[in-house]
């Protein structure tokens, strides 16, 4: 049977270990990859590249792909977004160029992020380097956090001529790519070879590095022309109910940290799971959990499933690696026996008014407490603001938004201090925090740090008028 | 990045890619557009003769859910007053001086007329003219564009006059539309021209409704023949350039040529200069997508360039051209036979079908020894001894490199077959044949 058309091996018992973390969809073959590009319309100011936070001329690269210019394909990706190699993979598709298709309506969409995924890995695999560091300009920023936003901001000045110094606390760069994605949407080589790439721009990248810590802030922003804060969330908080230090329970993010970083078969994990949250941790999770071979998996959240903020296909993913949800269950105590997790309490909600959120609050149902038994409790219930850093950053005039995110200007990623920009999650209080969002801030940011600095328009953000306008 | 500068007799081009004289090059506007998004030059929509256009100006050629794979038109030369199209022209070389701009024109068969035309463009500043000798509908009824072009003598005669006033260069442009273009082509080399640019469109009726029984196109109630164009004529567009490009006298005479017809990207752009031509046009694919086009086309190219190690266009035009051949001068002893990867094939069977219906019944159904044991389902075999190498098979598999055409060598004689008719003139006669045949362990089943 040729290569190209083996059916997927879709039952997890069936695969190895290392089988179920490699990435869930299979590279397109060039010939899938051809006539997928030739169903393509390669509109017109078209609404997939609008739909795109980074913009993205999508009909062209695409284009390309058919016309057999692979290479220029991926030059046009990586023009509007330094980490398409990423985006390609994470990016919540349905809800952005996919969803905005116009064969959606009575065609399938394009399946543009695997078409991208498609050039990013061919320019990968032939090395080819695409943009030159700029001509030095004599200006110095340092980028706080290697995530998506850091690392977007620190290549788009770099090719801009600056002289760019990421600082990491990590062990690795390239945030929650690195650490946080899991491995079958993104392996941790895809990451670092875009951390790579953005290394070879010029861009030095000092990790195991804190800044309050190993570096003072104050020195940061007296020896740098710009600070460029990308600095993303912290761990997930506290449940703040009883039994949160049993052994069992743990950090969600760290435990996909775990099966990024560690060897697979030297993961702890429960038999019987219960994950706390229904966003996109807790999906990760979750998945991860039934791949590494838990055999009950149960994703616990006080809301319904109007409300849970995963995306529909996260949520349909999960459903068919046999994670069962309970919506409306209120978890009000971890309860263990010799120290280790043996269940979870449970309060059963109904949906009552709707809350400061707009979203139906939901209220428990008197006498419904059960427990649901299990050896591993995951909490994935968002990430902690970084409240240090906030303070440090107010003793600059930085001002902070009610939530707990750095108050910055929309159009330029600029906070109260003249030197000090932000984007990414750290800033995201409003709208999606994803990785193509925090792409687009770097980019913002470096074009407003350009024309601070330089005094000029970035000539990146150039683009084609017609000479006259049209005939009458 | 490669180097896409061209010298077209003297005038240079920053890249081969022109606009052809069609609609997009209808204005100062859309002209300045396109050379602001990367387009090389244009080749104005031809001016000339007073025109009336009807509705209804297109016919095209859908396939299996792709649109426009073919185009054909009844739009007539530009219907927009001269002297309005000499002021854009003006205007637009003014602002891109070192784009090319290229005027079309046709006029009625007058000498004064030609004549007095072409000194009009020449106040513009334009870089040259092209002779519209082939447009296939509403002109040539009229005794222009084909109408010429069908005729040498009129193409010598017109080339003539035009030549004796023009101070830039002449591009004649050529119709396929005749039985062997390589005759009014030898009558622009004796008419003096420039140039050559080929293809124009080709007189297509593109179909009839099976409900309204309406001719497409349809204007009015009423249809007729119209100029194809579009990725479907690029075929015959290639034959006819190769075929004007290898002639000795066009050779001798040094012309260079502009291609035409079917060329969408920068592949086909490739194949083109390929075959002799030193500047493409394009009109069919900026119909369907717009200008934009010109960027895949600049940097696909520049890309092929640089992985076959061009440094400049003309490193390559014409470079396939001396492989152009006639059937009399292939080898009879060059062979092949299909083999088939068992490894790849899907069992669609549409090469044995192929094999067996449309071609020499060597494909064998066969349960075959795969892995040391027999597989299940029959697999597609090629009995090579009795294999043609007719290639069929290769064609409709629909798997890439599953099915591949292997040299051998049967000892067959290397002889082409006008070496061997002068040599064994008898073989002319069957049983003659049969007996060279035999010699030359030649095995038709």
């Amino acid at each position: 049977m040729a290569e190209h058309y083996k059916p997927v091996k879709y039952k997890a018992w069936e695969l190895t270990l290392e089988e179920r973390f490699q990435e869930y969809y299979p590279p397109l073959s060039e010939r899938e990859a051809v006539l997928e590009a030739n169903r393509c319309l390669y509109c017109h100011d078209a609404p997939c590249m609008v739909a795109c936070p980074t913009h993205i001329d999508i009909p062209t690269f695409i284009r390309k792909i058919a016309t057999g210019n692979t290479k220029g394909s991926a030059r046009t990706i990586l023009e509007a977004n330094l980490l398409g190699a990423t985006c390609s993979r994470v990016c919540p598709v349905e809800e952005l160029c996919e969803g905005a298709c116009v064969m959606r309506h009575d065609h399938k969409p394009i399946t543009i992020g695997r078409l991208q995924r498609y050039a990013m890995d061919y320019a990968q695999e032939k090395k080819i380097k695409f943009f030159e560091a700029g001509k030095p300009n004599g200006f110095k920023v340092a980028v706080v956090g290697t995530g998506p936003a850091g690392l977007s901001c620190a290549g788009e000045l770099a090719k801009l001529g600056f002289d760019v110094t990421c600082f990491e606390k990590k062990k690795m760069a390239g945030g929650l790519s690195t650490y946080g994605i899991v491995v079958f949407r993104e392996p941790v080589e895809v990451s670092l070879a875009e951390v790579k790439n953005i290394e070879d721009l010029g861009v030095k990248i000092k990790t195991e590095c804190t800044i309050g810590e190993d570096i003072k802030f104050e020195e940061l922003i007296e020896n740098y022309d710009a600070v460029f804060f990308g600095v993303g969330l912290g761990s997930v908080p506290d449940l703040a109910v009883p039994g949160e230090d049993l052994e069992g329970v743990v950090d969600g993010l760290d435990f996909i940290e775990a099966t990024k970083v560690d060897k697979l078969d030297s993961i702890k994990f429960g038999n019987r799971i219960a994950v706390i949250g229904a966003g996109n941790t807790g999906i990760d999770c979750a998945t991860i959990a039934r791949r590494l071979g838990a055999e009950r998996v149960t994703i616990v959240y006080r809301r319904s499933e109007a409300e849970m903020p995963a995306y529909h296909f996260e949520y349909q993913f999960a459903l068919g690696e046999g994670v069962s949800f309970m919506f409306l269950t209120q978890p009000v105590e971890i309860v263990g026996k010799d120290g280790k997790v043996e269940g979870l309490k449970c309060l059963r909600m109904d949906l009552g008014e709707p809350d400061h959120s707009g979203r139906r609050m939901p209220v428990p149902a008197k006498g419904s407490e059960f427990v649901i038994p299990c050896d591993m409790v995951i909490k994935a219930i968002g990430q902690k603001k970084h409240t240090d850093l906030l303070g440090k950053l107010a003793e600059f005039g930085v001002k902070s938004t009610k939530n707990g995110y750095i108050a910055v200007a929309d159009d330029t990623k600029r906070s109260d201090h003249p030197k000090i920009f932000a984007g990414g999650d750290c800033i995201r209080s409003k709208g999606e925090a994803s990785t193509v969002a925090a792409v687009q801030d770097g980019k913002v940011a470096a074009a407003a740090i350009y024309r601070q600095l330089v005094g000029a328009p970035s000539p990146n953000e150039k683009h084609i008028e017609p000479v006259l306008s049209p005939v009458k | 990045m490669a180097n896409l500068e061209i010298d077209f007799c003297g005038i240079k081009s920053p890249n081969p890619f022109w606009l052809a004289s069609a609609p997009p090059s209808n204005s100062a506007y859309q002209v300045q557009k396109a050379f602001s998004q990367g387009w090389g030059g244009a080749v104005w929509k031809t001016i000339g003769a007073p025109v009336l256009n009807v509705c209804n100006r297109y016919g095209t050629i859908d396939y299996k859910g792709q649109k426009i794979i073919g185009l054909n038109n009844v739009e007539l030369i530009s219907d927009r007053p001269i002297e309005l199209n000499l002021r854009e022209i003006k205007e637009t070389k003014k602002n891109f001086p070192n784009h090319t701009v290229i005027v079309s024109v046709m006029v009625e068969s007058k000498k004064e007329a030609w004549q007095e035309v072409i000194k009009r463009v020449e106040d513009t500043g334009a870089d040259g003219f092209e002779l519209n000798f082939g447009c296939p509908h509403g002109m040539s009824e009229r005794g222009m564009g084909s109408a010429m072009g069908q005729v040498p003598e009129y193409t010598c005669m017109v080339t003539e006059w035009v030549m004796d006033v023009a101070t830039k260069p002449v591009i004649v442009k050529l119709t396929p539309n005749v039985t062997n273009i390589v005759e009014p082509a030898r009558a622009a080399v004796k008419g003096r021209a420039s140039a050559l640019s080929l293809i124009n469109t080709i007189n297509s009726i593109m179909g009839v409704d099976l409900d309204s029984f309406e001719i497409k196109p349809n204007v009015g109630g009423k249809g007729g023949h119209g100029g194809y164009a579009g990725h479907a004529v690029k075929p015959i567009a290639l034959h006819l350039l190769s075929a004007v490009a290898s002639d000795p006298e066009v050779q001798k005479a040094g012309l260079p040529i502009s291609g035409i017809g079917g060329i969408e990207t920068w592949r086909d752009a490739v194949e083109f200069m390929l075959l002799g031509s030193t500047s493409v046009q394009v009109c069919t694919a900026v119909m369907h997508w717009g200008f934009r086009i010109v960027e895949d086309m600049i940097e696909g190219m520049s890309n092929w360039m640089d992985d076959k190690g061009f440094k400049s266009c003309h490193d390559f035009i014409g470079k396939s051209l001396p492989r152009i051949s006639n059937f009399g001068d292939f080898d009879l002893g060059f062979q092949t036979v299909a083999r088939i990867n068992p490894d790849k094939c899907i069992h669609c069977n549409l090469c044995y079908i192929a094999c067996n219906d449309a071609a020499h019944q060597c494909i064998d159904m066969k349960s075959l020894k795969l892995n040391g044991e027999m597989t299940a389902s029959l697999q597609p075999v090629v009995r090579e001894e009795d294999c043609v190498g007719c290639d069929l098979c290769s064609k409709v598999c629909p798997v890439d490199d599953c099915i591949s055409m292997v040299q051998i060598d049967t000892g067959r004689p290397h002889i082409t077959w006008n070496e061997l008719t002068k040599s064994r003139p008898e073989v002319l006669e069957w049983d003659k044949m049969e007996q060279y045949r035999k010699e030359a362990n030649i095995h038709i089943h």
